[in-house]
């Protein structure tokens, strides 16, 4: 069985005297997308968050690529190929659309042909290519904080949230962008409260609950069985369609 | 991207506006230069202020002993080099001005990074303790000044090329004064320069709105922030040089003493913003000077008038940085 992508493993998280993940392990196998599902406070954005060097674990590890970096600053989680698309989205407001690829692009100025392949995925990125991000729409400040992302290949992709507020047309939009990054071997973990988006994307599934994993298997089986997420997710399939 | 020129536009609107209560003519165009040359020079000062507050979100009370430390630092170089600062030749003042300059951009540098290094960086996120230690900074090193300089003013006279006044028509301009401007504009052109078409200055930029992001994208965004505040110390230097020569003297309170005036640009131009700082600077140096001069007890309010009037089109100050 190949490694994983990345592994975490016992993970606790303090955050002032909150003690907010309570020994998290999961694992997001190579090539595939894994969603991570959990009521609102369950952990799932501190876990993202703690992955990425943002805020430190206080217990356990954690391996990107069988690399320990558990007590990696965040530069060096993202220099290993980790790219973090936050649920605030976190694009530079005062810079172009161009800047902001720009400046994700660590080796110097983007590829031409994975610009076009961005702009492929995000027609609206090419369009305002010399607006400032911060007149952009939220669904296309969502789509550029995920192009940035990707902008050069990246070995894992943390993605908080991405139809948080969004239209359900830009949703579609965003299932049909997902889909053709996993058509491209991107590796992504995903936080989502959209469980219909979820179920459209997700190969495996790892649920969260009170700071703990309290669920792990393949997505599909999850989306099949209405009394597991009612248990685990307190929702009807039906309801979130 | 659109550009926003309306705050640009108050500049000479102003100027405009002070021209018919002025009367005379002659008299409007030397207020106007030395107008504008007390806002370069607070630019020059103030321009490291706001990139450290809007980059490392940090209130560094103690920039006005960088100011201070510069003007000193120059002082001593020049008085060593008296005779070539009184020769009418150019070449010899520029011998003594430019070791002069260097020194104070080099000690306010290093004072700089002292200052981050072991005061500010412990406080880092906490604006209480931020205030109180380099509040406290600034009178521990206005003291050290008194030991190593002694308690008396120390004066800082002008070079000889560049004392004195030019006449256009019937205006009579100070040569000093036109200096002032011409590297305030050289310090704004390299500062926009370095910012917009640079890769250092996009990350600058970027950390400015969202330091946090930066260090996501792969970005060692602690090593940037202290060369911005060495940076911004050392243009604190160099600006005190410039305001030591144009007051004729140098104090040990000269920094603090021009302090409350850097941070009412800072918040008209908007914290963390250049442009705003120097557009903010421009307008505190004319309306300064106009005021003065059409009515003098009101000069010292002018400044906060003008800041009221600002905030009240503009709460975030003329141009506004988006922080996350």
């Amino acid at each position: 069985m190949p490694e994983p992508m990345l592994a975490v493993s016992g993970v606790n998280t303090h955050i002032g005297q909150y003690h907010i993940l309570q020994g998290v392990d999961f694992e997001v196998p190579r090539g595939g997308l894994t969603m991570l599902l959990g009521r609102n406070g369950a952990g799932k954005t501190t876990c993202l968050r703690t992955v990425m060097g943002l805020w430190r674990a206080s217990a356990g590890s954690i391996r990107v690529d069988g690399r320990d970096i558990t007590r990696a600053a965040t530069p060096e989680v993202a220099q290993l190929g980790v790219a973090y698309v936050p649920e605030n989205m976190g694009i530079f407001a005062g810079l172009t659309v161009e800047e902001n690829l720009r400046l994700a692009a660590r080796a110097g100025a983007p590829e031409a042909q994975r610009l076009e392949w961005i702009w492929g995925l995000f027609p609206a990125m090419k369009t305002f290519w010399h607006a400032l991000a911060g007149n952009l729409s939220g669904g296309q400040k969502q789509m550029l904080a995920i192009a940035r992302a990707i902008v050069e290949p990246r070995k894992l992709l943390l993605v908080d949230e991405p139809t948080k507020g969004l239209a359900p047309a830009i949703i579609a939009n965003m299932v049909q962008a997902f889909r053709e990054l996993k058509h491209a071997g991107t590796t992504m973990l995903v936080v989502e409260q959209n469980f219909h988006f979820a179920r459209s994307l997700g190969d495996t599934v790892a649920v969260m609950d009170s700071g703990r994993i309290v669920h792990t298997g393949r997505m599909d089986a999850l989306a099949a069985d209405e009394a597991l997420q009612q248990r685990l997710l307190g929702l009807s399939l039906d309801a979130h369609q | 991207m659109k550009a926003d020129w309306i705050p640009v536009a108050l500049v000479p609107l102003v100027a405009l506006a002070a021209l018919p209560l002025v009367g005379s003519t002659p008299s409007w165009v030397t207020l106007t230069v030395a107008g504008l040359a007390m806002g370069m020079m607070i630019f020059i000062m103030a321009s490291g202020l706001t990139l450290v507050f809007g980059l490392m979100d940090v209130m560094n009370f103690a920039h006005g002993v960088f100011i201070t430390i510069g003007a000193y630092a120059a002082a001593t170089v020049l008085r060593a080099m008296a005779p070539a600062m009184q020769a009418p030749s150019l070449a010899a003042n520029l011998s003594a001005i430019l070791p002069a300059i260097l020194a104070a951009m080099a000690l306010a540098g290093a004072l700089g990074w002292f200052f981050e290094r072991v005061l500010i960086r412990p406080v880092y996120g906490d604006h209480l303790r931020q205030i109180l230690v380099t509040m406290g900074g600034l009178i521990v090193f206005e003291q050290l000044i008194h030991v190593v300089w002694g308690p008396e003013i120390i004066p800082l006279e002008r070079p000889a090329t560049l004392s004195g006044s030019v006449l256009l028509g019937d205006a009579a301009l100070e040569r000093y004064r036109l200096l002032a401007v011409l590297v305030g504009l050289a310090v704004f052109a390299a500062m926009w320069l370095l910012l917009n078409r640079t890769r250092l200055g996009l990350l600058i930029r970027a950390g400015v709105e969202n330091a946090e992001m930066v260090e996501s994208l792969g970005y060692r965004i602690r090593r940037l922030f202290v060369g911005v505040f060495v940076a911004g110390s050392a243009l604190a230097g160099l600006g005190g040089v410039m305001w030591g020569t144009y007051q004729g003297s140098v104090n040990a309170q000269m920094g603090m003493q021009v302090l409350v005036v850097l941070f009412i640009v800072l918040i008209i131009g908007g914290l963390g913003s250049v442009v705003g700082c120097f557009v903010g600077a421009l307008l505190v140096g004319l309306t300064t000077n106009y005021t003065g001069f059409l009515a003098p007890k009101l000069a010292l309010g002018s400044n906060i008038l003008l800041m009221v009037l600002v905030l009240l089109w503009r709460p975030r100050g003329l141009y506004p940085v988006g922080k996350a």
